[in-house]
């Protein structure tokens, strides 16, 4: 393989082999190959200050939050607090009790649907998603309509992958209570225009929930300045830890929301006759939560704010220019999502080659690829494909990474074209 | 771990030439209009689906084909398995799919079961677990056309 042309220059601000020594597992080999991950919409890895500080916690740190008197129960509580704080300032939210803590996206989409999906949503209206949802972004909505005979409104995708604007804007409805999209595809990569959607659905006073599990970790997210009402996103997919993650929602909308769970710490006072209900966020943080957890995604914040998003994001972008360039020399290759806008995704099928062979044969070259339906099915039937191998990109990836991908499909094609 | 050697052989283990060819080129891939019986199975972690036909001579399979979607291994064993129940009744043909699961789970199989013949090329499979579900949607979706049942088999909770 020649080294192709590339696209444009590395940007020298962004030292990547200085960063890829922060992420230990990057070490490692694979089949007795260097590890390439290129898996990272599913999950990224983790670096040295995440999991240092995970550690700390439990060494140093540790007790139960919003409890004790004792010393270290408000230490714990102290680090969990400023680990709030430091994804408020993140995502720009106005105040730290916007930012709720919960198990990862799917489980704030539960909350909202579940909370204030009940609340609003009734008999013959209607919720807005779009044909590039996550599962995640479609069940739970699909479970509230069941419940209350209301209609899920899907809007369509054009064949770039990008959701047809005009369409998305024609089926906000008087009966539309919501509308909830992802900022980024996880299945293709495609970015959509949030502020716009959100200038729309507020012309008809419709709230909007997005769906930041794979922007958080690219993009540089403003949640005021995008304007929308809820925005979540997970631990996991932004260098931090599993089992966390974050609902923002605007004070207004979460302190008019009944909780979604019951029992410890959401509560000021408890009868058996009533209870009431602490304020905004604990009011939705019932029981023991994930502390370490948070900490840590504390720290990942820090990590990914240190290196700056928009540094990430315009190396990661020169990564997917330069992907994309590459992949288009691999015979029979069609790339699946190529939108305008996109950011960190190279869906992509073979032909005569079914994607989970294309994975485990790159798996024997210690690269990690996704195949499957990216718990996307419908992108999957709008494509007319049963399933794509997907390459995802982090800003510890490398063009070298890039280059042994295309090398591994040209080994693939081989044994099977 | 494995050596370099070592996974290249078990990656050829895996895809042996009589898998690639039926998997290019699969057996039996058709539908069989007035089937006596038809099932279909699916694989949700990876959107797989078969749809299995049989034609039943009293206690025979006198024919067998399959439609759908998969992965070389799971293409291949569909492919496979159609020629290897044909002519077997549903007693051996359900003994062979209990001999082709410990093959492919790597469990060792009950003595006086059928000879597996040209499916023991299957055996690799049982070096890399998330594939055996490949290589099982097809004889499971089979043994849910042999006893007429209507629910579409599903890999999850066929106890893989």
């Amino acid at each position: 393989m020649s080294q192709a042309r590339s696209p444009r220059a590395t940007s020298p601000a962004f030292d990547v082999a200085q960063v890829r020594r922060d992420f230990p597992i990057l070490a490692t080999t694979v089949h007795d190959k260097p590890l390439v991950y290129l898996d990272n919409a599913a999950s990224a890895q983790k670096p040295h200050a995440v999991i240092d500080t995970e550690r700390r916690v439990y060494e140093e740190s540790y007790a139960n939050v919003h409890r004790g008197v004792h010393q270290l129960s408000m230490r714990a509580t102290d680090l969990y607090e400023g680990a709030r704080v430091k994804v408020q300032k993140l995502l720009n939210a106005a105040s730290h009790k916007e930012i709720v803590f919960t198990r990862g996206t799917t489980e704030a989409i539960n909350l909202v649907a579940s909370s204030y999906g009940r609340k609003h949503v009734g008999a013959g209206d209607e919720v807005l998603i779009t044909g590039l949802e996550h599962h995640s972004n479609i069940v739970p909505w699909q479970m509230l309509c069941e419940e209350k005979g209301a209609r899920l409104r899907v809007a369509p995708l054009s064949d770039a992958g990008e959701v047809v604007f005009d369409e998305l804007d024609r089926l906000i409805s008087p009966r539309t209570r919501i509308v909830s999209v992802a900022h980024v595809s996880n299945a293709l990569g495609t970015v959509l225009p949030i502020a716009r959607i959100v200038e729309r659905a507020h012309a008809h006073g419709v709230p909007v929930f997005v769906d930041g599990a794979q922007s958080v970790p690219r993009l540089p997210v403003d949640v005021r300045a995008l304007g929308c009402d809820f925005y979540a996103f997970s631990g996991h997919k932004a260098y931090g830890p599993s089992g966390i993650g974050v609902l923002y929602g605007r004070a207004d909308l979460l302190s008019s929301m009944p909780p979604y769970q019951g029992g410890g710490d959401m509560i000021l006072s408890v009868t058996f006759e009533k209870t009431i209900y602490n304020d905004i966020p604990y009011k939705f943080e019932a029981g023991t939560p994930n502390i370490a957890g948070a900490i840590a995604l504390g720290a990942a914040v820090d990590y990914m704010t240190a290196l700056g998003l928009e540094a990430i994001h315009a190396y990661e972008d020169e990564l997917l220019a330069y992907g994309t360039e590459r992949l288009a020399t691999v015979p029979g290759l069609t790339l699946i999502g190529t939108a305008a806008e996109k950011t960190g995704v190279l869906s992509f099928v073979l032909d005569g080659v079914h994607p989970h062979d294309i994975g485990t044969v790159l798996d024997y070259d210690g690269i990690a690829i996704r195949t499957g339906h990216h718990c996307a099915q419908p992108v999957m039937d709008r494509f007319g494909v049963p399933a794509t191998a997907r390459a995802s990109l982090a800003f510890y990836n490398t063009r070298e990474e890039i280059d042994a991908l295309v090398l591994g499909l040209h080994k693939v094609r081989e044994m099977f074209a | 771990m494995t050596t370099t050697r070592g996974a290249a052989s078990e990656l050829r283990e895996l895809y042996q030439e009589v898998i690639l060819d039926h998997g290019k080129r699969p057996r039996n891939l058709r539908e069989i209009p007035g089937a006596d019986r038809k099932a279909e199975g699916f694989n949700p972690l990876c959107g797989d689906r078969a749809t299995i036909y049989l034609t039943l001579d009293g206690d025979v399979v006198k024919d067998a084909s399959f439609v759908g979607k998969g992965c070389s291994i799971s293409t291949a064993s569909a492919s496979m398995m159609t020629e290897a129940v044909k002519g077997k009744t549903r007693a051996e043909a359900e003994a062979l799919f209990e001999r082709f699961h410990a093959l492919v789970t790597g469990v060792e199989a009950k003595p006086g079961g059928p000879e597996l013949g040209k499916l023991a090329v299957f055996s690799g499979v049982s070096e890399f677990p998330v594939r055996v579900k490949c290589a099982s949607l097809a004889w499971h979706t089979f043994k849910a056309a042999l006893h007429g049942e209507a629910t579409p088999v599903s890999t999850e909770t066929g106890g893989e």
